[in-house]
């Protein structure tokens, strides 16, 4: 319609309406890449943690925190020893393995931990394994050896003997220059090796194979970091635009609509409908929404979709209503309004499409900044714990790191992402609104 | 035939007439007491008849042609009597039939002060269109094309259709209120003051039209308005109002050349004439107040020819060639 591409034009020269409209598209932009990225059921999935994120960093920080201050943290390395990298020599029902993982390490700052994650045939036939460390000056550290039957995960770090021989924690120990273990360690950099022996009983199999991989944690992750669970905080700040622009619209669409036409049917009626609409929306203001929404997440259901039902519910006898009534009391009077009671038009079709259409120009900036409103309500609701149980949003990871004490252990990326998100959100809508309101209510231009 | 009656007789021809109204009265609460707006008012109306109802601001004129249609505002007290259209009693009618059937399929209404009953952000055409699609349940672009016909009708060019009201001249803005009213093709159209904001050429070329509308369509027209000069142009019948009350009705041409009643005789001196020597003459004082109109006739504080049984009310006289007049100086053997 020429009606909207002209204020579409209009709205052009307000430099605040670009830059919000600018804001909102990269937002609503971010939500469909995210929809398709990462599809829902998979979403939900690596929200629930645990498996899909054994070969992340606990609490990395963004690699972006490298260029701010210049530091040399390193990236998560994998080393993958193959089968077919392996040295194999069969005997009578005893094959030997010689596994070799080498990998070279040059970062400043030391690995934040490290795991070795063997994968034997899942048959029940055992396999020991012997491992040694050797670094970049020839030393060599014997790490030990394991019995391991399936799937196995020798935690490294957590080995309190090897910790002790080292005098530090072995991701520091077995990377550190050999010096007093009271001195700050220092990385020694150069090529690392991981050997791996196996012994393996039984290979009548052919394909009695052993699959290691060496995980050398870091301590940057991606453009978000990851949480106290390794989970990516890329993944809930992907996913919270979505949600938060969803739930925004359509908390902000039903109340607005709803409030909407039950005022302008109680304006239309009169009478006593009037009144207990305006008894009712006079209850309903004082009643604090939050403890309300609060009570219902304790006792019944925290589901982000619960949640905008009870938003929407409470927000239909809203102040909202004393202000519609207020605007379309007047228009209930005009000529054209009798006129087309004349004509015989509908009580319906008088409110439906002679009373609200009068006033939705004036309405639409309040529509848009209440968008953001909602936004912040649900983030809200979710750092005081009451976020949807499965979906990744905003509110959820600041709930996660408020929890964790992110600020105090220094986390700060952890609060900036889905902060920074829901004020950009909050930014975009608000500048939007600000000029439409100048667009749709002429006599605040000449302010 | 000369028997006085407070209500007019049912007419032998009543099958002749469109639209019949008996005792009708109208009363709006305030908050100084009822206030009679419409005190039992009767008259009838013929199809392809016009009926012009004169009478001075605040004689009930308006709240007249409101009651006809039940349009009432929310302070109305009561409403008795009986409006019959064609047979069909509009008092006694729900409010909804009254909307599906009657409200513009068969009675329009132009209201006062039309000019601002059209949607100031509503293009005229969809405006004009809306009764056809509320009553007819017609296609949008279907209604449209109706009203651009009746635009050609009401002397409006079609390109208006486009229009927004305030692109108008308040007499293209008359005249598309007018073509809202025709749209439907009811059998009556009220007008309340079509013209009583328009410039003098307008206003004769808005009764012009009218005229030539009811000689094609055969559409009656109720014409309500205080323009007695405007009113002689379309009047088949004239019906006067004072204080509420109608004091005589009468054919046009009877009534302009001879009033009967001393209110419409005062009144026609008023009115300036083109060819006489005589100053037009007012009428001294005021219309009585309707919140406790006097007891006798409502006229005779004014009247030149008051006497003594004018302070008894005076019931409608019956004269000759469907003339009625409430005053005493109509009763047979009185002289007028």
């Amino acid at each position: 319609m020429s009606r909207w591409s002209s204020g579409l034009a209009t709205l052009k020269r307000y430099p605040s309406a670009v830059l919000g409209l600018s804001l909102i598209l990269f937002l609503v932009g971010l939500s469909v890449y995210t929809l398709v990225a990462i599809p829902y059921s998979q979403a939900l999935d690596l929200w629930r943690g645990g498996e899909p994120w054994r070969m992340h960093p606990v609490n990395a920080q963004p690699v972006w925190t490298n260029w701010l201050d210049g530091a040399d943290r390193p990236r998560t390395q994998v080393i993958r020893g193959e089968p077919a990298d392996a040295e194999r020599r069969d005997y009578d029902g005893v094959r030997q393995l010689r596994i070799p993982l080498v990998f070279e390490y040059h970062h400043a700052a030391f690995p934040s931990e490290l795991n070795l994650f063997l994968a034997t045939p899942a048959d029940g036939r055992e396999a020991f394994v012997r491992l040694t460390w050797q670094t970049p000056d020839g030393r060599e550290i014997p790490l030990g050896g394991q019995r391991i039957s399936g799937d196995a995960r020798i935690s490294l770090s957590q080995d309190w003997a090897l910790e002790r021989r080292l005098g530090r924690v072995p991701h520091v120990g077995l990377f550190a220059e050999p010096d007093d273990p009271a001195q700050p360690a220092r990385v020694q950099p150069g090529r690392f090796q991981l050997l791996l022996e196996a012994i393996q009983f039984d290979t009548a199999a052919a394909d009695s194979d052993l699959t290691a991989e060496l995980v050398v944690y870091g301590r940057v992750h991606g453009l978000a970091g990851t949480d106290h669970r390794r989970r990516d905080l890329m993944v809930a700040l992907l996913w919270g635009t979505p949600v938060a622009l969803a739930f925004g619209l359509l908390a902000a669409v039903g109340t607005t609509l709803t409030t909407l036409v039950i005022a302008a049917t109680g304006v239309w009626f009169g009478g006593w409908l009037d009144a207990a609409i305006q008894r009712l929306t006079e209850v309903n203001i004082i009643l604090p929404m939050l403890p309300i929404l609060v009570m219902i997440g304790t006792l019944y259901s925290t589901s982000i979709w619960v949640m905008l039902g009870v938003v929407i519910a409470l927000g239909i006898f809203s102040a909202g209503i004393k202000m519609y009534r207020a605007m379309l009391l007047p228009l209930r009077e005009a000529p054209y309004i009798e006129a087309a009671r004349a004509y015989g038009a509908g009580s319906m079709r008088i409110i439906l499409r002679y009373m609200i259409p009068r006033i939705l120009p004036v309405l639409i900036p309040t529509f848009v900044t209440l968008i953001p409103s909602f936004v912040f309500l649900e983030a809200s609701l979710a750092l005081l714990g009451l976020g949807d149980p499965l979906l990744p949003t905003w509110g959820k990871v600041l709930n996660d790191a408020q929890a964790q004490s992110a600020l105090y252990n220094g986390y700060y990326y952890w609060v900036l992402g889905p902060a920074g998100l829901l004020m950009l959100t909050g930014l975009g809508f608000a500048m939007l609104g600000f000029a439409l309101d100048r667009v749709f209510n002429p006599r605040l231009r000449s302010l | 035939m000369t028997e006085p009656r407070d209500a007019m007789p049912p007419r032998a021809d009543a099958e002749r007439s469109l639209l019949v109204v008996e005792d009708l009265c109208l009363s709006y609460r305030t908050s100084r007491g009822p206030v009679r707006a419409v005190d039992r008012v009767s008259f009838d109306l013929r199809r392809r008849e016009a009926l012009v109802v004169l009478g001075e601001s605040g004689c009930g004129k308006s709240s007249l042609a409101k009651a006809l249609l039940r349009l009432l505002p929310r302070n109305v007290d009561q409403v008795s009597g009986q409006v019959r259209l064609a047979g069909l009693d509009l008092l006694a009618l729900s409010e909804e039939r009254l909307r599906v059937d009657v409200r513009w399929v068969r009675i329009a209404l132009v209201m006062q002060a039309s000019m601002n009953a059209l949607n100031p952000v509503v293009r005229v055409g969809e405006q004009v269109a809306e009764p056809l699609r509320v009553h007819r349940g017609w296609s949008r672009a279907r209604a449209l094309e109706r009203a651009a016909e009746t635009f050609a009708l009401v002397g409006v060019a079609t390109d208006f259709l486009q229009r927004y009201p305030f692109e108008l001249s308040g007499g293209m803005r008359q005249r598309v209120v007018l073509a809202m009213a025709l749209v439907t093709e009811p059998d009556l159209v009220i007008l309340d003051e079509p013209t009583s904001a328009l410039d003098v050429l307008t206003q004769a070329s808005i009764m012009n039209r009218l005229k030539q509308i009811k000689a094609e369509l055969g559409t009656s027209f109720i014409l309500i308005t205080h323009d007695v000069a405007t009113s002689s142009e379309l009047a088949d019948r004239v019906a006067l109002m004072y204080a509420g009350q109608i004091v005589e009705v009468s054919d046009a041409a009877g009534f302009f050349r001879e009033p009967l009643h001393p209110y419409a005789q005062r009144l026609m001196a008023s009115v300036p004439r083109l060819h006489q020597a005589e100053r037009p003459s007012h009428i001294p004082g005021q219309p009585p107040s309707l919140l406790s109109p006097p007891a006798g006739c409502r006229f005779a504080e004014r009247c030149p020819r008051r006497h003594g049984r004018c302070v008894e009310e005076p019931p409608i006289f019956q004269r000759p060639g469907r003339h009625a007049v409430r005053c005493w100086l109509a009763a047979p053997g009185g002289s007028t």
